[in-house]
C-alpha cells in the first residue's frame, strides 16, 4: 500500500512538472548544468587515469627508461663546421647499471642507426636497432610472424632482423618475406620475424619503440657498423659517436622504481661530465595524470558546485512559487484530510522529480561534453558506472535539499485561509 | 468524564465554544459562547449576515478550526483538544465538504478529483476508480469522469464535489453557501441532491444567507455577533 502510494506521488509529480513544461525545464537548467559538469569531470578524471595506465603498458610499468640526448652545448658548435661529436650512453654504462643495483632485474640497450636498405626491389632508408633479446621481454610486443631476437643469435653474431611493422611496412614485407634476405647497409640479413609495434608519444616519454623499423642482434650492429654516425646536413657533415642511445632498466618491484631511477641518475652524473642523456619513469606519468585529473576537477568541480548551488536555489524559487500559486490546493488537500506531513511529502518528491529530472538531462549533456574534450583535445575520457550514479544522487540529493523549504512552506498553510485563497 | 451525547443521538454538540481572535489591539469574539446540538440525520441551515461567527462556526465543526474555549463533542467524543494531525484524521473519515467556490482541484480529471480523499485513505487504484464511477453515476455525472473541472459548468462542478465529499461516506456533511456561485435553476438540483443525500441518512450542515435556501433544511440556526439569534424549525420532520 505504502509503496503504490509512493508511485502514486511520484506520478503526480511528474504530471505537475508536466504541466508547466518550459517552466520546469528552465528551473532544471542549473542542475542540467551542475550534474553534467560532475559527469565530464569524473569521466575526464577516470579517462586521464586509464589514459597514463595504457601508456604505462606501453613502456613497461616497473622500466625506466634512460635515453640519450645530444646536450644544448653540443647542439650549437656542431652546427658550425665538420666536427665529431661524441655523447650518449655507453656501453660501459649499461653494464655499471646492470651490476650496481640489486633491484634491477634486467636492462635492455639500444643501438640506433639510420642504414639505406633493399628488400628485393624495394630500397628504402630504415631505422636500425642493435638490441640483446632482452629488449623484447622489456618492451613486449606481439609477434606477428616468426620470432624475435633470441640469446643464440647473440652468440652466434647472426645476421638476422625483426622487422616492426613501421619497418615492414616501408620496406614492404609480408609475414611470407620470413627467411628472405634484406640488405642493410651493404650487409645482408636474414629477416626472422615481423613483430608489433607502438606509436605515439606517452606524457613526455617517447615509446621505446616508436621509431625503430628493424631489430638487430647488439653485437651485430656493432661489428657491422661501428659507433660513428654520418650525418650530412645541407652544407655541412657532422660525425657522432654514440655507443647506446637507450637503455632500459627493470626493476624488480614497482615501489623501487622511483628510488632506483634516482640512484641510476647519481650513477651517471659521475661518469657524465656533461648532460647527455635523460632517465624517464613511466611510473611519472600516473603522477602527471593525477594532476592532469586534479587540475580538472578543480575547474569542473567549481562550475558543478556553483550550478548546483544556483541550480538548487532555482528550484527552490519556483518551489516557492508554485507553493503560493497551489495554495488553494493544497487548502482543498488538508480540508479533505491531507495531514502536514503528507503534504511535505508531496512537495518534496515533485522537487525531487525536478531535480531528479534535470539530473538525467544533466547526465546526458554530461556524457557529451567528454566526446568533446576527446573530440578536440585528444584527451581519454572514460564513463563508469560509478561517474553516472553519483551525479543522479547529487541531483535527488538536490532535490531534497532545496525542496524541503518549500515543502514545509506548503505544509504551514491554514486550510481556512487557503481555500478562501484566489 | 463526560456522559456519552451519542445517547440522545446528537451528532454534533458545541458547550460554550468560544473563538476569539486578536485583530490589532481588538479581540474579535467571532463566537461569543454558543451552546447548540445537531442531531444525527438533521439538515440544518446556518444563518446570519457577514460577521455574524457562521463562517467561524462551519470551520469549528469542520474540525478545521480549534475553539479558544469551551467544548466540541463531534460522535461523542470531545475533540476541541485533538492536535492538528487528529484533527486531518477526522475530517478524513468522518466529514466531507461542499464548498460555494467548488474548490476542485483544476490539473485532476474528475475521477482524480472524486478520489482525493480515496488517496489520502490509502485505498489501491481500481479499488478507488470503482467507488469514483459509482459516486460520479449518484450525483448524475456518469460519463464526466475523465473530463477537466474547467471543462464543466458550476452545477457540474459542484457534483463533482459533492461527489467527493461522499467518497469517505461521512456521517456529516458540510456545506458552505453551496449554491452561492449558481444560478437558482442548478442552484435547486443541487439542494435536491442534498435533501437526497439528508434522506440516506446523512447530516447535513449547510452555511447560506439566503432565506429561500434555508428553507430546505430541517431546522434553521440564525447567528448575530457571535451568539445564537434563534433557532427555527421548517417542517415536522424529524430533526
Amino acid at each position: 500500500m505504502r509503496q503504490t502510494k509512493i508511485f502514486r506521488n511520484i506520478w503526480l509529480g511528474i504530471e505537475n512538472v508536466l504541466l508547466h513544461k518550459l517552466r520546469s525545464f528552465l528551473t532544471m537548467l542549473g542542475v542540467v548544468f551542475g550534474v553534467g559538469s560532475v559527469v565530464a569531470m569524473l569521466s575526464v578524471g577516470e579517462g586521464a587515469s586509464k589514459e597514463a595506465l595504457e601508456q604505462i603498458r606501453k613502456l613497461g610499468s616497473n622500466n625506466i627508461i634512460v635515453s640519450a640526448i645530444k646536450s644544448a652545448e653540443e647542439e650549437a658548435t656542431t652546427t658550425q663546421h665538420s666536427h665529431m661529436s661524441i655523447y650518449g650512453l655507453t656501453y660501459e654504462d649499461q653494464l655499471r647499471i646492470a651490476e650496481s643495483f640489486s633491484n634491477i632485474k634486467k636492462t635492455a640497450p639500444a643501438k640506433l642507426m639510420r642504414k639505406g636498405s633493399r628488400l628485393r626491389e624495394r630500397a628504402m632508408e630504415l631505422r636500425v636497432v642493435g638490441t640483446t633479446p632482452e629488449w623484447f621481454e622489456l618492451v613486449p610486443r606481439e609477434v606477428i610472424a616468426g620470432r624475435v631476437l633470441l640469446p643464440a643469435d647473440q652468440d652466434k653474431q647472426a645476421p638476422v632482423a625483426v622487422l616492426t611493422e613501421f619497418g615492414a611496412r616501408k620496406i614492404l614485407a609480408i609475414e611470407s618475406t620470413i627467411g628472405q634476405t634484406i640488405r642493410i647497409g651493404g650487409d645482408e640479413f636474414e629477416i626472422v620475424g615481423i613483430i608489433k609495434s607502438e606509436s605515439g608519444q606517452a606524457g613526455n616519454i617517447q615509446i621505446p619503440d616508436q621509431q625503430i623499423d628493424v631489430y638487430i642482434p647488439m653485437e651485430v650492429a656493432r661489428k657491422y657498423f661501428g659507433d660513428i654516425t654520418f650525418i650530412r646536413t645541407s652544407g655541412s657533415r657532422t660525425l657522432e659517436k654514440v655507443e647506446l642511445h637507450q637503455i632500459i632498466v627493470q626493476v624488480d618491484d614497482t615501489k623501487n622504481v622511483e628510488s632506483t631511477a634516482g640512484a641510476i641518475e647519481e650513477m651517471l652524473k659521475r661518469f657524465h661530465k656533461k648532460k647527455d642523456y635523460v632517465v624517464s619513469v613511466p611510473l611519472a606519468l600516473l603522477k602527471q595524470a593525477e594532476a592532469t585529473k586534479r587540475t580538472f576537477n578543480i575547474v569542473l568541480g567549481s562550475i558543478a558546485g556553483i550550478s548546483l548551488l544556483v541550480g538548487g536555489i532555482g528550484i527552490m524559487n519556483i518551489m516557492l512559487a508554485s507553493v503560493t500559486e497551489r495554495t488553494r490546493e493544497i487548502g482543498i488537500r488538508r480540508a479533505i484530510g491531507a495531514k502536514r506531513r503528507q503534504i511535505v511529502i508531496q512537495f518534496l518528491i515533485e522537487t525531487v522529480v525536478l531535480s531528479t529530472t534535470g539530473g538525467i538531462i544533466g547526465l546526458g549533456v554530461g556524457t557529451l561534453i567528454p566526446f568533446l574534450i576527446t573530440y578536440f583535445s585528444g584527451m581519454m575520457t572514460v564513463l563508469t558506472l560509478a561517474g553516472v550514479l553519483l551525479p543522479l544522487l547529487i541531483s535527488m540529493t538536490i532535490g531534497i535539499v532545496f525542496g524541503l523549504y518549500p515543502a514545509m512552506h506548503a505544509a504551514k498553510v491554514d486550510p481556512i485561509v487557503a481555500l478562501r485563497h484566489e | 468524564m463526560v456522559v456519552p451525547i451519542t445517547e440522545n443521538n446528537e451528532i454534533v454538540k458545541l458547550e460554550k465554544a468560544q473563538k476569539i481572535y486578536q485583530m490589532g489591539m481588538q479581540q474579535v469574539h467571532a463566537l461569543a459562547g454558543v451552546t447548540v446540538s445537531f442531531k444525527k440525520g438533521s439538515f440544518w441551515a446556518i444563518m446570519g449576515p457577514s460577521g455574524s461567527g457562521k463562517s467561524t462556526m462551519m470551520n469549528i465543526l469542520g474540525c478545521l478550526d480549534r475553539l479558544t474555549s469551551g467544548r466540541y463533542f463531534l460522535e461523542g467524543k470531545d475533540v476541541s483538544s485533538l492536535d492538528d494531525d487528529s484533527l486531518s484524521e477526522l475530517r478524513l473519515k468522518h466529514l466531507g465538504f461542499v464548498f460555494q467556490s467548488f474548490n476542485l482541484i483544476p490539473q485532476l480529471s474528475v475521477q482524480r478529483n472524486i478520489e482525493l480523499p480515496l488517496y489520502y485513505l490509502g485505498w489501491d487504484a481500481i479499488r478507488s476508480a470503482k467507488r469514483a464511477e459509482k459516486l460520479a453515476e449518484e450525483v448524475g455525472l456518469g460519463g464526466r469522469l475523465h473530463h477537466r473541472p474547467t471543462e464543466l459548468s458550476g452545477g457540474e462542478m459542484q457534483r463533482v464535489a459533492i461527489a467527493r465529499a461522499l467518497a469517505n461516506d461521512p456521517q456529516v456533511i458540510f456545506a458552505d453557501e453551496p449554491t452561492g456561485n449558481l444560478d437558482s435553476v442548478t442552484g435547486e438540483q443541487i439542494l435536491d441532491l442534498l435533501v437526497k443525500l439528508n434522506k440516506q441518512g446523512k447530516t447535513i450542515i449547510m452555511v447560506t444567507h439566503e432565506p429561500d435556501i434555508a428553507t430546505y433544511a430541517h431546522n434553521q440556526l440564525h447567528m448575530i455577533d457571535g451568539v445564537i439569534d434563534r433557532i427555527e424549525r421548517n417542517r415536522n420532520e424529524a430533526d
